[in-house]
């Protein structure tokens, strides 16, 4: 037996009450999310139809809930029956795409060029950064004068807003391998390229997401400001020209459907993230959960 | 364990020499990182640096590695200048530093995948799960790192050190974020891995019985500018074990290094 000056060890062995009680949570959160989200959009429709009932606001400034809805539907119908709607919303997506497939090659390109290179940090940086800080909505009768007034010129804008984060993006995803990593890498052998595509790309993917995810919103606003300076076929025309006509329901839900159409690219990239990411804990779940 | 001891016995004749630093010394512009080391050592012997923060123990380690040129002096591993990463090297750090998006088994083959591809990672998958059933975590290989604590992730930064079969072992305070039960363990791993392997190693601690447990040499580091102030020679018998960690010239060993420490430490 293990003893300290002759005596053994002593120990105490006691039991206690047990003292398990409730945390308290407010009741506002208790609400489960399904209840409150519905909920608050009940609020907003009243608080709407309100507006309306007292007479507030003349019906072509704002027309009433029912009304707004009655048009949703007729889009809807209008879309789904294949109608000039639907060809107006496929130019749009068409531009949106377009523009995100070009400002993801020209910004991952870029952003390894400035993230990697020394070269790319010191002397294409500033350049960009100058660049960024400008309203870039401003180009975009320069690309109308230059590219016309079919689709490219649309294109052309979305890429142009959107390639800017995915520069940072991708750039701040390159430096966010830490030391140890690289002196890893470095004590393996390793070369430039493997360290690039089996470390800082890979280490980087929460960084090139948040300005994939930036980037999908701003080709949607790209293409739609395009339209509404240069006219053609997409949905941009749709809502100036409804607006221009005061059919003030008929903007409300030509606004939803395109929100709906931006709604799906912002999920396709979080869908996406989700699954290349599983390792990173805030893009897996926290903040991007709720979205 | 009765095989381990016999190779044991062969550990203290002098063996062939691995490492020979002679006068390296490196600065960073003015100020002098390290002055003047001199160092010896040879086939299967374990030596331990120890030293305060800031001595330049981790840049000693990076100038051996071969991942950061000397100011002056010559490093020389295996008869050969060392003048960049080097293949029969094996090293670890404080950090795991495991890649988050591979499990065990790929984050243990990555050296392989990094010298000689993926197809000849894939060749090594079986030396890859013998490796995490030596260290205790069989059925972890298709773990992610986030599953795993932190001592399972520092044994499976062990394996990848392992897999490439290294002479040599440059380790850099590679269990200082471990709780004292895990550390105790993987102090026993690691000696069993380079008695069995006859690999020579050189570790860079703060724990001075973790020093006296595993080296046959541990050097006292001094700093301003960071030279050795003194080798201490272990003679305990090998293979350690934890009881020995409570006999009086295992503690003799430990006071008098705290001692030399604690000199080297006043101003
Ligand atoms: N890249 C560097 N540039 C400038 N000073 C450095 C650099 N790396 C290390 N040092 C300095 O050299 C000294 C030794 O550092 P290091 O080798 O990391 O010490 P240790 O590992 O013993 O704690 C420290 O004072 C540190 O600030
Ligand atoms: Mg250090």
């Amino acid at each position: 037996m293990i003893t300290v000056k002759g005596q053994p060890i002593r120990t105490t062995n006691e039991t206690f009450p047990e003292t398990v009680w409730a945390e308290h949570v407010a009741h506002i959160d208790r609400i489960p999310r399904p209840i409150a989200m519905i909920g608050l959009l009940l609020i907003f429709l009243g608080l709407w139809q309100a507006v309306h009932v007292f007479g507030l606001v003349s019906p072509i400034i704002l027309p009433s809930p029912a009304e707004v809805g009655r048009d949703i539907l007729f889009v809807g119908s209008n879309l789904i029956s294949g109608g000039y709607m639907l060809s107006a919303m496929w130019i749009t997506a068409q531009e949106a795409l377009l523009g995100f497939a070009f400002a993801i090659t020209i910004g991952f390109s870029l952003g390894v060029l400035v993230g990697e290179t020394s070269f790319g940090e010191r002397a294409v940086l500033p350049y960009l950064v100058a660049i960024d800080t400008m309203p870039k909505v401003a180009f975009a009768p320069l690309f109308l004068a230059w590219l016309g007034f079919g689709i490219s010129s649309k294109v052309a804008l979305a890429a142009f807003i959107a390639t800017f984060p995915i520069v940072v993006g991708t750039a701040s995803g390159l430096y966010a391998a830490d030391e140890n990593a690289r002196a890893l890498f470095r004590s393996m052998g390793a070369s430039r390229w493997q360290t690039l595509w089996r470390l800082k790309i890979p280490n980087g993917l929460p960084q090139i997401f948040t300005g994939l995810k930036i980037g999908a919103v701003g080709v949607m606003a790209g293409a739609i400001t395009a339209e509404f300076l240069g006219g053609g076929k997409g949905l941009g025309e749709l809502i100036r020209v409804a607006a221009s006509q005061l059919q003030t329901p008929r903007v409300f839900s030509l606004i939803l459907y395109l929100s709906l159409l931006g709604y799906l690219l912002f999920w396709t990239v979080v869908l996406l993230e989700r699954r290349l990411v599983f390792w990173h804990r805030a893009s897996a779940t926290g903040i991007e959960e709720a979205r | 364990m009765m095989q381990q001891a016999v190779e044991a016995g062969v550990r203290h004749v002098p063996g062939r020499p691995i490492y020979q630093l002679r006068n390296v010394s490196r600065s960073y512009g003015a100020f002098r990182a390290l002055t003047g080391i001199n160092l010896d050592l040879t086939e299967g012997s374990f030596s331990s640096v120890i030293g305060p923060s800031g001595c330049g123990k981790t840049t000693l380690l990076k100038i051996m590695a071969g991942l950061a040129p000397p100011s002056t002096g010559s490093v020389i591993l295996n008869g050969r200048p060392v003048m960049g990463p080097q293949r029969q090297i094996g090293m670890m750090f404080q950090q795991a530093t495991l890649l988050p998006w591979r499990t065990a088994i790929d984050n243990i083959l990555l050296p392989i995948e990094i010298r000689d591809g993926r197809q000849a990672a894939r060749a090594h998958r079986d030396d890859a799960g013998a490796l995490l059933d030596l260290v205790g975590l069989k059925g972890f290989e298709n773990a992610y790192p986030r599953q795993l604590s932190g001592g399972m992730a520092q044994r499976t930064a062990i394996c990848r050190m392992l897999i490439t079969r290294p002479e040599v072992l440059l380790l850099d305070e590679p269990f200082s974020a471990l709780d004292e039960l895990s550390r105790d363990n993987m102090n026993l791993e690691l000696q069993r891995v380079c008695l069995a392997r006859n690999a020579t190693a050189f570790l860079i601690t703060h724990s001075i019985p973790e020093a006296v447990f595993l080296s046959d040499t541990v050097y006292i580091m001094s700093a301003r500018p960071g030279r050795f102030s003194e080798a201490v020679t272990i003679d305990l018998p090998r293979p350690r074990t934890l009881e020995m960690m409570t006999t009086p010239e295992f503690g003799a060993y430990v006071t008098y290094i705290r001692n030399r420490l604690d000199e080297g430490a006043a101003p």
